[in-house]
């Protein structure tokens, strides 16, 4: 039997999902192997017998929360798909503002008929068995997320800063382009891609789960800037943590020892009893 | 008596969320609407306070689909409100990256989100077993536009390299080369495609409504322009406002907007219909041969519209990079000086046209933002469509009428994801 899979959306810019489909023919190797049975941004047909649930986007509603946990329910192993899903993401800047204000900007005198909660990560709400952090989430580590589950195993993240990543590809350090930089604290996995691109990192893998701001300091103060201004930049992707009170040294971590949701993080079920995923 | 009552809560294969609700009894019609029950996400709220380079980062997020004509619009609004001109070689290069992302979200819906109600599947999944080649050639078209766009901007799903006053990363002659090469052999693919689309049966709807796109005298317009209207000609770009007249309804979180008439279609149908004549020769045979003519009331060609537009896409890349090549490339370092003042950045995204309205203080900082998507615009004319179109079809079986509603909501393209203001089908 091929593993049932299900793609959720909550409150995104659906990127994410894109990035699913944004495979050349790798995505009809893949199809081949599992079962998608509810993806309601390309397919009609939809059931509710899956294993694996992919989520993506923000929880911003009281709806959403409810069908959150409903798919949780459902879901054997359930993955946080993107910045959105995994942090919060760029969702959360509204939390920065009253929900009133964001809805009268918004939407003016019409204001009153709509409701909105502050936006959180899906962890805050249910436990989650994996993460593709990254805004977007990067397709390949995707792929190797799904073919670890589909041997019955737990992926890794990796766990040091993009700033490694940055110096291979040979990148001038955006701190010297006097620019600010969060790749000393954040997690790795994207090849440095926006320094290499010309910009500087804005934290969207969130953050590594021992960030060294001791080291963010140094650089901080050798280029005459303030942990102000790094928590301004933070805000961006990291709202979440940033507004739970620690900023950057009291992390939410992605690979579930957290400070924010201490649980343990428990086996895989689809690994779990030896059950064995048929490929 | 025979009650028809329709209720499709979250119409799939759109991006975003809407809801068709239809009720009849004895054929006589009580309800038809269009709901849009989308998630807000508060952007405009979002981008307040935040300096213009967190503004470029942040507005593609607007939405996944069309991120570069949200990041291209945002660009436009702040340079205009900086009042900063960028170089030629850099609007050569936004017009071959909007090319690509043109291409790459019709090839998408064209595909993946319509095919398969021509193909009699419910989606491209079944399709990637049984039609293996079509699904083949569908992702290589897209690839290959995620490729361009990948080396004009780094990154086609939330850009790069663009950024207010050009490009911070330019890329190499060769490459452009090697691309232009690549461009070259999937005409064949776009070639296919056209057969196909031939073989479709596209349902015979027409409603006259009001068309508005953007128009430059130049050329077929997508990131410059006046916006033309098929009823009220040309009127600068400040005067959008005056052209959208948003309103809200208590059933979406989406905003309306009416113009002229009671409703008014931006996107692909809506640019052919204003700028038929200055689409590449490749696009033009290719509407002679699909049955497009200007100007087309049917909303169902809105897809042909979009094949016809992608032909003219890659054509139209492979002249652009023809005259990059030509000028010889160089670095450029965007200069930025930012001042106090209001600018307004119009694009053509895929689905239509798109405003971004920024209004900075004298440091750069985003005092206020109005973001006006095209789908919200097109929400009011597929309302009017359904009133028009359900007593046409009235006589056919429930799943037949839920069916083209279906179709008609796609052929839209609705991007209700574009979150900044803000859709779902229901039957009850
Ligand atoms: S993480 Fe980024 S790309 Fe993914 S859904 Fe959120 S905003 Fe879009
Ligand atoms: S600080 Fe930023 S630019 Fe500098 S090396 Fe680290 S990731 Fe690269
Ligand atoms: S460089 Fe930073 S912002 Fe860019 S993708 Fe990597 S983690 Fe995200």
């Amino acid at each position: 039997m091929k593993p049932k899979v299900a793609f959720f959306d909550f409150t995104s810019c659906e990127g994410c999902q894109l990035e699913v489909l944004n495979f050349g023919e790798e995505l009809v190797e893949l199809l081949a192997q599992i079962d998608i049975v509810n993806f309601r941004e390309v397919r009609s047909r939809r059931a509710d017998n899956y294993e694996i649930a992919f989520i993506d986007g923000a929880i911003t509603t009281e709806s959403d929360m409810e069908r959150i946990k409903k798919v949780r329910e459902q879901a054997k192993v359930l993955v946080a798909m993107g910045a959105c899903a995994c942090l919060g993401g760029v969702n959360c800047l509204k939390n920065f503002l009253p929900m009133e204000e964001n809805l009268r900007i918004v939407y003016g005198d019409c204001a009153r008929y709509y409701n909105t909660i502050p936006a959180r990560p899906v962890s805050s709400v249910v436990p989650v068995d994996c993460y593709l952090p990254g805004c977007p989430m990067n397709r390949y580590e995707f792929l190797k997320l799904a073919k670890a589950l589909l041997l019955g195993k737990k992926p890794e993240l990796l766990n040091y800063p993009v700033c490694v990543e940055c110096k291979l590809a040979g990148n001038i350090c955006a701190f010297d382009k006097a620019e600010t930089c969060l790749g000393p604290v954040t997690r790795a996995g994207c090849n440095a891609i926006c320094v290499t691109s010309g910009r500087h990192c804005w934290g969207c893998r969130g953050l590594v789960d021992e960030p060294n701001i001791n080291s963010e300091k140094e650089i901080l103060q050798k280029h005459g800037l303030t942990i102000q201004d790094i928590l301004e930049k933070y805000r961006h992707f990291n709202g979440y943590l940033i507004e739970a009170g620690g900023g950057p040294t009291q992390h939410h971590s992605l690979s579930g020892e957290g400070q924010l949701e201490r649980r343990p993080s428990p086996p895989l079920p689809l690994s779990g009893e030896g059950r064995e995923v048929s490929k | 008596m025979t009650q028809l009552s329709i209720n499709v809560h979250h119409v799939t294969r759109i991006e975003g969320h809407g809801n068709i609700i239809v009720n009849a009894k004895d054929g006589k019609i009580e309800e038809i609407k269009w709901e849009i029950p989308e998630s807000p996400r508060f952007f405009e709220a979002m981008l307040r306070g935040r300096n213009y380079e967190d503004v470029t980062w942040l507005s593609p997020r607007i939405c996944g689909i069309c991120s570069i004509a949200h990041a291209t619009a945002s660009i436009q609004a702040t340079e205009a409100a900086f009042g900063i001109k960028p170089s030629e070689q850099s609007m050569l290069l936004r017009k071959l990256l909007y090319h690509a992302e043109t291409l790459q979200s019709h090839v998408l819906h064209l595909y993946f989100l319509v095919a398969p109600d021509f193909l009699g599947a419910d989606s491209v999944i079944p399709l990637a077993a049984t039609q293996k080649e079509v699904v083949l050639r569908a992702l290589r078209l897209k690839k290959l536009a995620n490729d361009l766009a990948d080396l004009i901007c780094g990154r086609k799903t939330h850009p790069l390299s663009c950024v207010v006053g050009g490009f911070v990363k330019i890329p190499e002659a060769q490459q452009l080369k090697t691309m232009q090469q690549k461009l070259i052999e999937a005409t064949k693919d776009l070639k296919k495609t056209v057969e196909l689309f031939k073989g479709l049966k596209i349902p015979n709807f027409v409603r006259e409504t009001e068309y508005i796109a953007l128009k430059d005298s130049q050329e077929y317009a997508f990131i410059s322009g006046d916006i033309a209207s098929t009823d009220t000609g040309a009127a600068p770009v400040t005067d959008y406002l005056s052209i959208t007249n948003e309103f809200c309804v208590p059933h979406s979180t989406a905003k309306f907007t009416k113009h002229k008439r009671d409703s008014y279609m931006v996107g692909a149908l809506a640019r052919f219909n204003n700028n038929y004549a200055q689409l590449s020769p490749q696009a033009q045979k290719a509407a002679q041969e699909l049955g497009l003519k200007a100007v087309c009331h049917n909303p169902y060609m809105i897809n042909v519209a979009q094949l016809v537009e992608s032909i003219h896409s890659l054509e139209e890349s492979l002249k652009l990079i023809d005259r990059i090549l030509a000028r010889g490339l160089k670095e450029e370092r965007p200069e930025v000086k930012v001042k106090a003042g209001r600018g307004i950045g119009a694009v053509e995204a895929p689905r239509g046209i798109l405003f971004h309205d920024y209004t900075y203080d004298d440091k750069g900082i985003l005092t206020q933002a109005n973001c006006i998507i095209p789908t919200n615009q097109n929400h009011n004319n597929i309302q009017k469509d359904m009133e028009a179109l359900v007593p046409q079809i009235i006589n056919k079986s429930q799943e037949e009428i839920t069916h083209m509603l279906e179709m008609l909501v796609r052929a839209y393209d609705p991007c209700v994801s574009c979150s900044t203001h803000f859709l779902e089908v229901k039957f009850i």
